[in-house]
């Protein structure tokens, strides 16, 4: 499902970004995060207004006119030549892998593989196309990473989290046991399939708890909403966050604070 | 298909996936007995990688089969000819029905009573047994997992492990209660106690069915793959050897088999090679002391021919049911195999059941997936699993107008409040003015966002909405 081989832009001067709706409603701090590293990259970011969500949801939900109809508003989004960054595997998956594959035998096919292969996962740019060189100023730490399934096998950048946090000097990253299994998410499917989705999510936790990490960190908003939600719900001790957050919060001079 | 019909009513019911789902997400035993043996199949096909160029092997895999399937209808009669010319009777079964009809034929050509069986996953789709028994023939099944299963009157949870949900605490017990055996958590004991039960019914045996790993065409030429001996017995002991497989696990040449074979029994059982691997080509010649007299095929369709007209879902016939995207799926981990309440469950059930039963009986198959790409990951041959579970639940709600559904059963699952529900959520995220106004709304008026939201808060806290869309700080930003 991954692509052969990858083959990265140069850094560029600009880039879009693409929020997705979970960050834009849920977690906007890790989507201002992903923005102020590329701008402290020194490129310049270029957030198209009219961008709502990338339509995965109706997609795995096998409603792919509905989809096809939202994705079509995206699709004209980016014109000019610039890589479009993705802070989410899930979304970019969607659009890097799934685009081509729902605009087959549309008006649209050419211009949805054209976007399609501009997609890039944020944390995959910094690190393979920035090349990013992070300076941590926080405290020593001990941090769990879950990789989301998307950002693994359909982005292929499961290397990429763990290379960033061991760049950060008072960061302890351990791993937790069957560290590339599903936290059980799955979009529509924890509300289809509450008691799978919750015993996924519960072992998930189980397995972060025990690494001794107090905070964890993510690919993903959907992931994290679970893993968090069920922490939360069941006050274990551990809470997460968006990884572009922490990387952000570590190495920024004021603390973490956001313009 | 009619009569693929009647055979299902002897199934368990396919639509009450999430009863048994439920109940074996709350039975501890069942979770960890699946929980211990997928760790160590997982672990175990790590380790039989380990050295090999497994991305290079895997295309080579996918590659040999996607050869088979597109000459399939050739190969299918290229074979035919070579078994016969073999000496080996080849017979063509449209579905299960067709195919037990076929066995019972030739049982009772030979005056045949007792038929031992190894084991075969085309016979379950068949409910070979059952149907044998209704005619008064007696089916006893010779792999040990199958052994176990039929002595619990149960079906198999796994495709290469049938029993794979029974601890030995709950073998032996079964084992006592139904053969007298002592109570015993020595595994050699109750292997040993079972090979002798079995030995004797190997000898006075009348008919000998088998299953098929790969039928090789261009010399007819049926391989069987297995670890007990029990494979080689029943194809060699009894008088007569009924072999029965679907139709795709026709291989064009010889030389494909060996990546093919390095590929399956290392990603189902994490073994370099099988105890036993069975290349049967012909009956017994005159010159020869043993074998059996008369051997036969029968080539099942069951809905596989209508799989193999549409090109997408063509993939799933790659399969060489290795089980390994069972042994990787986080759901088949957590609710087991009867959960499916089908032939075949786990990943690969999910995608090839609801041709066999129809996608109205199956609707829920395909759903019970996260989407987390375990199974395609693993797949020996790459079948892309994740893609077919997504097609298939387009098909099951008539999801897509450009390109209309066509799986018997198809929109079953299409409910009119979920649809209007996903029209209006196409309507506001197409419109990027509402969905701003939406989404800020809702930052604005957060507090009074409900907390119990369905299943999602039966496990978890609700979601909490941003105070400020990223939308608003990035236009605030801006100004």
């Amino acid at each position: 499902m991954v692509d052969p081989i990858k083959v990265y832009p140069a850094k560029p001067s600009k880039v879009y970004f693409y929020g997705t709706c979970l960050v834009d409603m849920f977690y906007p701090d890790a989507g201002m995060a992903g923005i102020q590293l590329l701008e402290r990259e020194g490129i310049e970011v270029i957030y198209p207004e009219d961008q709502t969500c990338c339509g995965q949801p109706a997609y795995t939900s096998g409603y792919h006119d509905e989809a096809r109809a939202v994705a079509k508003a995206q699709l004209g989004l980016f014109p000019e030549n610039w890589p479009i960054v993705v802070p989410s595997g899930s979304c970019g998956g969607m659009m890097r892998k799934h685009y081509p594959a729902l605009f087959k035998d549309t008006a649209d096919d050419v211009k949805a593989a054209e976007v399609a292969g501009r997609i890039w996962e944020l944390t995959d740019f910094l690190v393979n196309v920035c090349h990013i060189k992070l300076d941590d100023l926080g405290e020593p730490t001990t941090v769990a990473m879950h990789t989301s399934c998307s950002a693994r096998r359909e982005m292929g950048v499961a290397e990429v989290g763990p290379k960033l946090l061991g760049q950060l000097k008072n960061v302890n990253l351990v791993e937790q046991v069957r560290a590339e299994e599903c936290c059980g998410f799955g979009g529509t499917f924890a509300v289809r399939h509450p008691e799978i989705s919750g015993a996924m999510v519960s072992e998930k936790v189980d397995t972060l708890v025990d690494t001794g990490a107090k905070e964890f960190v993510t690919t993903d908003c959907g992931c994290l909403m679970n893993i968090d939600g069920y922490a939360e719900k069941n006050q274990k001790p551990v809470s997460g966050q968006h990884i572009l957050n922490f990387l952000w919060e570590r190495t920024n001079g004021d603390g973490g604070k956001q313009s | 298909m009619s009569e693929t019909a009647q055979h299902s009513a002897h199934h368990i019911d396919v639509k009450e996936f999430h009863p048994r789902a439920r109940a074996a997400i709350h039975n501890p035993q069942i979770r960890q007995n699946f929980r211990k043996a997928m760790d160590g199949l997982m672990s175990k096909r790590k380790s039989a990688f380990e050295g090999w160029d497994l991305e290079t092997l895997r295309d080579l895999g996918a590659n040999i089969r996607m050869r088979a399937l597109a000459n399939l209808p050739d190969l299918l009669e290229q074979l035919e000819q070579k078994l016969t010319e073999n000496g080996i009777t080849v017979h063509w079964a449209a579905d299960g029905d067709e195919a037990c009809e076929i066995v019972r034929d030739i049982c009772v050509a030979r005056n045949a009573r007792s038929v031992i069986k190894g084991k075969s996953m085309v016979s379950e789709e068949m409910e070979l047994n059952h149907y044998l028994e209704e005619q008064g023939i007696e089916a006893l099944e010779s792999d040990l997992g199958e052994y176990i299963v039929q002595l619990a009157e149960e079906t198999p949870s796994h495709i290469i492990m049938p029993a794979i949900h029974k601890n030995t605490e709950e073998i032996s017990q079964l084992l006592h209660d139904k053969t007298g055996t002592d109570l015993s958590h020595d595994v050699e004991y109750l292997t040993a106690n079972a090979r002798l039960q079995l030995r004797e019914k190997f000898m006075n045996a009348d008919v000998g069915v088998s299953g098929v790993n790969f039928a090789v065409a261009e010399t007819g030429t049926l391989c069987l793959v297995e670890n007990e001996g029990n494979g080689r017995m029943t194809t060699t002991v009894p008088p007569c050897h009924i072999a029965v497989t679907g139709i795709e696990k026709v291989v064009p040449n010889l030389e494909d088999v060996t990546a093919l074979l390095a590929l399956l029994t290392r990603s189902a059982t994490g073994q370099h090679i099988t105890t036993y691997f069975n290349m049967i080509s012909g009956p017994r010649k005159a010159d020869e002391l043993d074998g059996p007299e008369e051997v036969h095929v029968v080539l099942v369709d069951n809905g596989r021919s209508t799989i193999y007209q549409d090109d997408e879902l063509l993939d799933t016939l790659r399969c060489i049911r290795c089980g390994a995207c069972m042994n990787h799926c986080p759901v088949y981990t957590r609710v087991g195999g009867h959960a499916y309440g089908t032939t075949y469950p786990g990943p690969i059930g999910k995608i090839l059941m609801p041709h066999m039963v129809g996608l109205d009986e199956g609707r829920h198959l395909p759903t019970a997936s996260s989407l987390c790409g375990a199974c395609g990951e693993v797949c020996p041959v790459k079948i892309p699993i994740p893609d077919l579970l997504v097609r298939l639940r387009q098909e099951a709600v008539d999801g897509d107008k450009l390109h209309p559904a066509k799986v018997r059963g198809h929109g079953a699952k299409r409910g009119k409040v979920e649809a209007m529900i996903w029209k209006g959520w196409s309507w506001m995220h197409a419109r990027p003015g509402i969905y701003r106004m939406g989404t800020s709304l809702g930052a604005r008026f957060r507090k009074l966002q409900p907390g119990k939201l369905g299943g999602w808060t039966q496990y978890r806290t609700a979601p909490k909405l941003a105070a400020k869309t990223l939308h608003e700080r990035m236009k605030e930003r801006s100004q």
